[in-house]
């Protein structure tokens, strides 16, 4: 866990009183594996990983069971359990074949020799990890100073009103207005996640209960502006926005046959941001000392309630980013859902990635593998599924002790949850 | 912990005992009766909120599942989208997955299916709630459901006691909105032409701005507050054109024992939500099913329809559903009333002004 030999760099100047970050030296560890810090990452992988197969496991029985023709053979279970068997495995074995046909490589597609037909999925894959990545960068941020950010959605809502705004009623020429469109999406997002700031730094108002209303406020917001006109679009029939300018769309990585857009290069240089931010800017570090314990944080000098304002602002702004791209990157035109659950998944991708920036990118990875896969899935078993599954997967990385009971594992690590958990309490 | 493991294992032991007790059936291959013709297969990309949302998406596969069970040569599947990051991948798919005709279930996704269309001249596509934009190998689909609405509220404002009736939508967007306008503008014609002064309360089509929603298409509690309001305010006819959030006017009709009847919104609610069929005057019906099913069948016959259809009371697009309960309740000379409307309407010598219909 990268997280805790990261906290351990800066043990010098560590404040007193942080010491649920601190990594519990394991005394078990055994003696081949090299320094500590890498077995606990070794430990942690091997719990992610296990966790993954415990959900696919659990899964296939969803499939399974949610399979009309193995339920039909079950029914004549015990004169020929053959059928039973051979039912669920086809239905299971189809089902993960399309999630890895949606996410990974299809051979199908991939038969007709195109750029399209190969890289296709992966394309859908970063396409879907894209919002996500950043989305995560922004809970994972803000759990690291304590809070728990539960606006991803209003932010997001924001970041798409400003970007769509200025995509498509401004015009000038092209590198300035997606420059611009960019940056106005993530004040928008900032603008909303540093109000939430503002409000717990001022008042004390619980940062949970002000996002989750906020996202409310957004949401309504939207549905209004899109019956506006000159925000909705002609003949106005819809409850949908004009399209932004084609000057602004991110620009495809792969080729206009492909999906995949700039927002990807974004996405990762707001994670290389986050991990810089944490591991070695002064500002990184204060906000730590304040997640870790707000009150030794303020008899150390540090200004608490500056600290709340700005990580809301930055969260915000990230998510503000997952706005751009969903509105300048994967669609064109604003929608009602034009977050499209992705505030909420990036809590999930957070969590998964233990709020440091690199395990972000990867649970982002994953969980867009895991969207990608998912809509070619739902030709064998239902949509909902998939989100069982991401939710079974999150479940079991949660709880580490079901894991390690389940495959008697030793403790080696410290509790990772611990920090996540900091935000309820914050 | 491992007493538990062995209680829940033995539970599902004895469960799969007692269910798994049938005998195979025989293998009944070779059922195929006599299918000529050409075998098409039409692919539905639903918008979110799932097959069996009750409401848009279920009501227009249900419309292709009824052309596929009338004949054997049309295979039917649907994707359903997640969100409106969906959109085009889902469209790809199904161009890719050589279906005859690809449907999109929803007008918000007319810039994915203008796109697919456009780079696929060779494949048809039908679009709900849209017109064809002009494109020769698209057929829009357009419900002009204010006329079916105008017929609800001048039925509404006939039926009233109280002099007051109300509606609510389930969010204020378009398709929601031509309803309620319809049923507004049936009030004030019932209005003019009978001088009385029958109110309505929720929506007014002149601000389009205001009115009430629930701000959800599933939240039954909402809609049973909402109704409850209206009827505290003096409304005994409530038309809630929200999905799911309707019942709950069913649920405040119940509760008033009678006093206040509810018109149902997009299929014939006596059929759909049968536990208030009884609370029930009439519907307001959106014939997504037959023009999805008529659609299939034109396609499956070999001629592709083109250019776009606009759902209207004369061709049975919309309409109000039959009075079941309250048959013997309305009036002759309403029930006359109403079909002189209907003419007029169809006749164009009663124009409906809402802003919301497809032009």
């Amino acid at each position: 866990m990268t997280d805790s030999g990261a906290v351990a760099d800066d043990a010098p100047q560590e404040v007193p009183g942080t010491a649920v970050e601190a990594p519990a030296d394991p005394p078990v560890v055994p003696p081949d594996s090299g320094s500590s810090p890498r077995s606990t990452v070794g430990g942690t992988i091997l719990v992610t990983l296990l966790a993954f197969v415990t959900a696919l496991a659990i899964g296939a029985i969803l499939i399974a069971v949610s399979d009309q023709s193995t339920r039909d053979a079950s029914s004549y279970f015990f004169s020929y359990p053959w059928d039973t068997f051979s039912r669920a495995g086809s239905a299971i074995g189809n089902a993960y074949k399309a999630l890895f046909e949606g996410a990974i490589y299809n051979p199908h597609t991939a038969a007709n020799h195109t750029a399209a037909g190969y890289l296709g999925p992966i394309s859908e894959t970063l396409v879907n990890a894209t919002p996500l990545i950043v989305g995560g960068l922004s809970v994972g941020l803000a759990f690291r100073a304590g809070l728990f950010n539960i606006g991803g959605q209003g932010q997001i809502i924001m970041g798409a009103i400003f970007a769509g705004y200025v995509g498509f009623h401004w015009h000038m020429s092209a590198p300035f207005h997606v420059i611009l469109a960019i940056l106005a999406g993530m004040l928008g997002g900032g603008l909303w996640g540093g109000l939430a700031g503002l409000l717990k730094a001022r008042t004390g108002a619980h940062e949970v209960i002000t996002t989750i209303m906020l996202n409310y406020i957004a949401f309504f917001t939207l549905a209004y502006l899109l019956s506006v006109r000159g925000f909705q679009a002609p003949p106005y029939g819809q409850a949908i926005s004009n399209p932004v300018d084609g000057n602004v769309h991110l620009w495809p990585l792969l080729g206009s046959s492909m999906r995949v857009h700039a927002g990807l290069l974004l996405a990762l240089g707001a994670s290389a941001f986050v991990w810089w931010l944490l591991k070695y800017s002064t500002l990184g570090f204060k906000l730590r000392a304040v997640g870790a314990n707000p009150f030794a944080a303020r008899t150390a000098g540090m200004g608490v309630e500056n600290s709340y304002v700005t990580v809301m602002f930055i969260a915000g702004a990230l998510c503000g980013l997952a706005g751009v791209s969903q509105i300048l990157g994967t669609n064109t035109q604003i929608t009602g859902d034009i977050d499209a659950g992705i505030g909420f998944d990036a809590i999930t991708v957070a969590l998964l990635g233990r709020a440091n920036a690199v395990g972000i990118v990867f649970a982002g990875l994953l969980f867009g593998a895991l969207h990608a896969g998912g809509s070619t899935m739902q030709a064998y078993t239902p949509i909902d599924l998939v989100q069982v599954l991401q939710s079974l997967i999150v479940l079991f990385i949660a709880a580490p002790a079901v894991i390690r009971a389940l495959y008697r594992i030793k403790a080696t690590t410290g509790s990772s949850g611990a920090a996540l958990a900091k935000g309820w309490n914050g | 912990m491992r007493h538990a493991t062995k209680i829940v294992a033995l539970t599902s032991a004895v469960l799969l005992v007692a269910a798994g007790c049938g005998s195979k059936p025989a293998s009944n291959s070779g059922n195929n009766p006599t299918s000529s013709g050409k075998k098409i297969s039409a692919c539905m990309v639903l918008d979110t909120g799932g097959v069996d949302d009750h409401s848009f998406n279920q009501s227009s596969y249900a419309g292709l599942t009824a052309a596929a069970a009338a004949n054997p040569n049309i295979k039917v599947s649907y994707v359903a989208s997640n969100s409106q990051n969906d959109y085009t991948p889902n469209l790809t798919a199904e161009t890719n997955a050589n279906c005859d005709t690809v449907i999109a279930v929803g007008g918000l996704m007319y810039q994915a299916v203008a796109t697919i269309a456009k780079a696929n001249p060779n494949q048809h596509y039908a679009e709900i709630d849209n017109s064809n934009q002009g494109l020769a190998n698209v057929y829009g689909l357009q419900y002009n459901t204010a006329q079916g609405g105008f017929l609800g509220g001048y039925l509404a404002a006939a039926m009233s006691k109280t002099g007051k009736v109300a509606t609510y939508g389930g969010l204020n967007i378009p398709p929601v909105t031509i309803y309620m306008d319809g049923f507004w503008e049936g009030v004030q014609y019932y209005n003019a032409q009978k001088h009385k002064s029958v109110k309505v309360l929720g929506w007014n089509e002149k601000n389009q701005k205001a009115g009430t929603f629930a701000g959800s298409f599933t939240d039954l509690n909402k809609g049973k507050t909402i109704s409850d309001a209206f009827i505290q305010q003096g409304a005994d006819i409530i038309f809630p054109v929200a999905g799911g959030t309707g019942l709950g006017s069913g649920a405040a009709a119940a509760a008033s024992g009678g006093k206040v009847s509810v018109i149902w919104v997009d299929t014939d609610g006596f059929v759909s939500a049968p536990q208030y069929g009884k609370y029930f005057l009439t519907s307001v019906t959106k014939g997504l099913a037959s023009s999805v099913t008529t659609y299939a069948n034109a396609v499956a016959s070999g001629t592709f329809p083109s250019g776009s259809y606009i759902g209207t009371l004369k061709n049975g697009g919309t309409g109000l559903a039959p009075f079941h309960n309250f048959d013997s309740v309305v009036p002759a000379s309403t029930k006359a009333e109403l079909a002189a409307i209907t003419t007029g309407i169809e006749n164009g010598s009663i124009q409906i002004t809402s802003p919301s219909q497809p032009k």
